[in-house]
């Protein structure tokens, strides 16, 4: 049994009473790519920010649930214990790479700015290893872009740098929201084979948000599905897409112009995702399903299934 | 028969920065039948947009010609163009930006037939609304009361309101998610149908061009590089930046992983584009004469075909 690095049993959030994120857990492995997909809203980005709680507290609260990152209680930790687990343990890239990026200091600065921090570097063996990283990610001249500003690169060289921000202090986990989903196809291809190369070398595991399925078929190992703040089915990516259980990621994977013949009608969701507090009793995705049965509207079906596969459907379609 | 639309030698030159010209059209030609979709497709600032406000004039052409139903337009005045105009319409990517928060959706819509002197607005809006899809109380609420599908929906009611022959369509279903792009992707589909549309369809998702062309026109830095029939562009790629765009696209899920060709570098500079062919920096099978001749967009002998792409590494049909 592969040693796992990242664990989240039953996270609940919620905003004034209000539940966002509902009953979510999950488990990541060292050395493993895992996708959280799932259309806008449903919860992705607040799971992972709750993860290292870098949520926007208030409003938005952790109900309940367990965190436990390298063998690390995150809710009980302090703000020290806190900084470094963010720092050391955990590296976070997000979709816009030039809001997290500070507009006034060189790229340098905010690369060496985190290793002196956390690994007690000084300056000039700091700008050094910065360098190394810049390297590593795969921009040239490196000494070159140490100088200059985040308005000064490209999209896809941005987020190279936050890359080598995120990697500074070789985390054990990397979790990346959405980091091509502003680029283009050519550059997210790119980035994506940076991580994945990245993860290999350095048996880092990573938690990889998106909306897009074909993303995750290509360099992912285990998917979670998730629809209107819940995971509805996890598998690993083959089985997933070979066998969809819950109605909705069958839907997913159906009506992508991909899936489907040029020009054909492409089979289509009806409605939309209920925003939270609408979601009903039962299944969220009863009124938008195509072979709902009477218990779907009533009773929220349970995540069960195999170790390796598991759906909350209650009518799947495999 | 004549094209509906023959454009020639279509440039647009703006003020780039330190006081160069920035190239975001250079020389581009194309034609459109009556009732066929042109796809055009290319990584983010090569042009698209630019192309798609140059036809309609919505952006003055530097220099060109662009032929719309046997007339020359590029030579008309404000007046005449704007009563062309009615032939052709534009809907884009931010369905919200583009619809005035403060209009009841029957003005939004109607507000094309009102410019245009158009007898019996009521009826024509509540025909259009039924059209798209949206529900006959649309008209009496506003833009914000809608999800961004049905935004989407109100801004192609209110293209179609004037029934165009010509839609340009600007990365239309770009922002909206999977679920919903599924549903206007159809909706486009079927209107086109219902009033055999022209259109130009601006889209940086390879899937989503596939799925609606006929034929596809690739664009890199301001020039058309390749351009063809949309199934053989798909099976048999020629210019090497197009196959590496669409060795670049994900996998759909459930089908085998495709080789990548992962493109080195970022998109050049189009205020100091480089000489020759613009994409030989990042490409794999650069020769020395592509650093220095611009290939030219005309037929050449690719194996057993002919294509249309402006690459050395063919020899143009003389
Ligand atoms: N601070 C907040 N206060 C209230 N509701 C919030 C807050 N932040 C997020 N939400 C809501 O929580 C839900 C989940 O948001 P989240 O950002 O996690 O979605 P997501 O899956 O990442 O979506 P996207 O794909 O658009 O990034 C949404 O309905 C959102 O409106
Ligand atoms: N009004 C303007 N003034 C100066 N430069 C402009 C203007 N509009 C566009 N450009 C430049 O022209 C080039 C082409 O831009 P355009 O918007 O046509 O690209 P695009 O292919 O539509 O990109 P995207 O996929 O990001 O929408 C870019 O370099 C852009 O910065
Ligand atoms: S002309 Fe040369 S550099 Fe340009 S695409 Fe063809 S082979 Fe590559
Ligand atoms: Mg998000
Ligand atoms: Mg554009």
């Amino acid at each position: 049994m592969s040693s796992t690095v990242l664990s989240v049993e039953g996270l609940t959030l919620t905003v004034g009473g209000k539940a966002l994120v509902e009953d979510v857990s999950f488990h990541l492995a060292a050395g493993e790519m895992m996708g959280l997909v799932g259309e806008s809203g449903c919860g992705k980005s607040l799971t992972a920010l709750a993860t290292i709680r870098l949520l926007p507290s208030p409003p938005v609260e952790i109900a309940a649930g367990r965190i436990v990152i390298d063998g690390a209680d995150v809710r009980a930790l302090d703000s020290e214990g806190l900084r470094r687990l963010r720092g050391d343990r955990v590296g976070m890239i997000f979709q816009e790479p030039m809001t997290s990026l500070n507009p006034v200091f060189t790229v340098g600065d905010q690369i060496a700015e985190v290793l002196e921090i956390h690994r007690g570097l000084g300056r000039s063996a700091a700008l050094a290893r910065a360098a190394e990283l810049i390297a590593l990610v795969g921009l040239p001249a490196p000494r070159e872009q140490l100088e200059r500003y985040p308005h000064q690169l490209s999209g896809g060289q941005r987020q190279r740098v936050m890359i080598a921000i995120a990697l500074a202090c070789e985390p054990r986990v990397l979790i990346a929201d959405e980091p091509t989903t502003a680029l283009d196809v050519t550059v997210q291809a790119q980035i994506l084979a940076l991580i994945d190369r990245l993860r290999r070398d350095m048996g880092m595991a990573c938690l990889l948000i998106t909306h897009d399925l074909g993303v995750v078929s290509d360099v992912c190992d285990r998917a979670a599905v998730m629809y209107a703040g819940r995971i509805v089915e996890e598998a690993s990516v083959a089985e997933l897409f070979a066998r969809p259980r819950h109605r909705y990621t069958q839907a997913l994977i159906d009506t992508m112009p991909a899936s489907n013949p040029p020009g054909a009608l492409l089979p289509s969701i009806r409605g939309m995702v209920p925003p939270p507090g609408a979601r009903g009793d039962g299944c969220a995705f009863a009124p938008r399903c195509a072979a709902p049965v009477e218990a779907c509207r009533k009773v929220l079906p349970p995540l069960t299934g195999e170790a390796g596969h598991r759906a909350a459907c209650w009518n799947p379609a495999s | 028969m004549t094209p509906l639309l023959e454009v020639q030698g279509l440039t647009k030159h703006y003020a780039g920065p330190h006081g160069r010209t920035l190239r975001a059209l250079q020389d581009v030609s194309f034609t459109l039948a009556e009732g066929e979709v042109l796809g055009v497709v290319g990584e983010s600032g090569c042009g698209k947009s630019t192309l798609g406000r140059a036809v309609l004039r919505l952006t003055e052409p530097t220099s060109g010609s662009i032929r719309f139903a046997g007339e020359e337009l590029t030579g008309l005045s404000r007046h005449a163009m704007t009563k062309r105009r009615r032939d052709m319409q534009m809907v884009f990517q931010d369905p919200f930006g583009s619809l005035n928060p403060r209009h009841r959706v029957s003005t939004i819509v109607g507000e094309p037939l009102v410019v245009h002197g158009v007898a019996g607005v009521k009826a024509r809006v509540a025909e259009l609304l039924d059209m798209v899809g949206l529900p006959p109380d649309s008209g009496s609420r506003f833009p914000h009361e809608f999800s961004g599908g049905q935004r989407q929906r109100i801004a192609i009611a209110r293209a179609l309101a004037l029934s165009p022959k010509l839609l340009v369509a600007d990365e239309p279903v770009s922002a909206l998610d999977v679920s919903i792009q599924s549903q206007i992707i159809n909706l486009i589909a079927e209107l086109r149908r219902k009033l055999s549309l022209s259109m130009i369809f601006i889209s940086h998702d390879l899937s989503v061009i596939r799925h609606v062309s006929d034929r596809i026109a690739v664009m890199y830095l301001g020039r058309i590089v390749e351009t063809g029939d949309a199934a053989d562009i798909f099976a048999r790629p020629a210019h090497p930046y197009t196959q590496a765009l669409l060795s670049a696209v994900p996998t759909a899920p459930g089908q085998p992983k495709r080789e990548r060709i992962v493109l080195e570098g970022d998109l050049p500079d189009p205020s100091a584009p480089p000489p020759g062919c613009a994409f030989h920096g990042r490409c794999r099978h650069a020769m020395p004469r592509c650093a220095v001749d611009i290939p030219a967009l005309v037929p050449r002998r690719v194996g057993d075909d002919v294509a249309l792409a402006a690459c050395h590494l063919y020899e143009p049909v003389s």
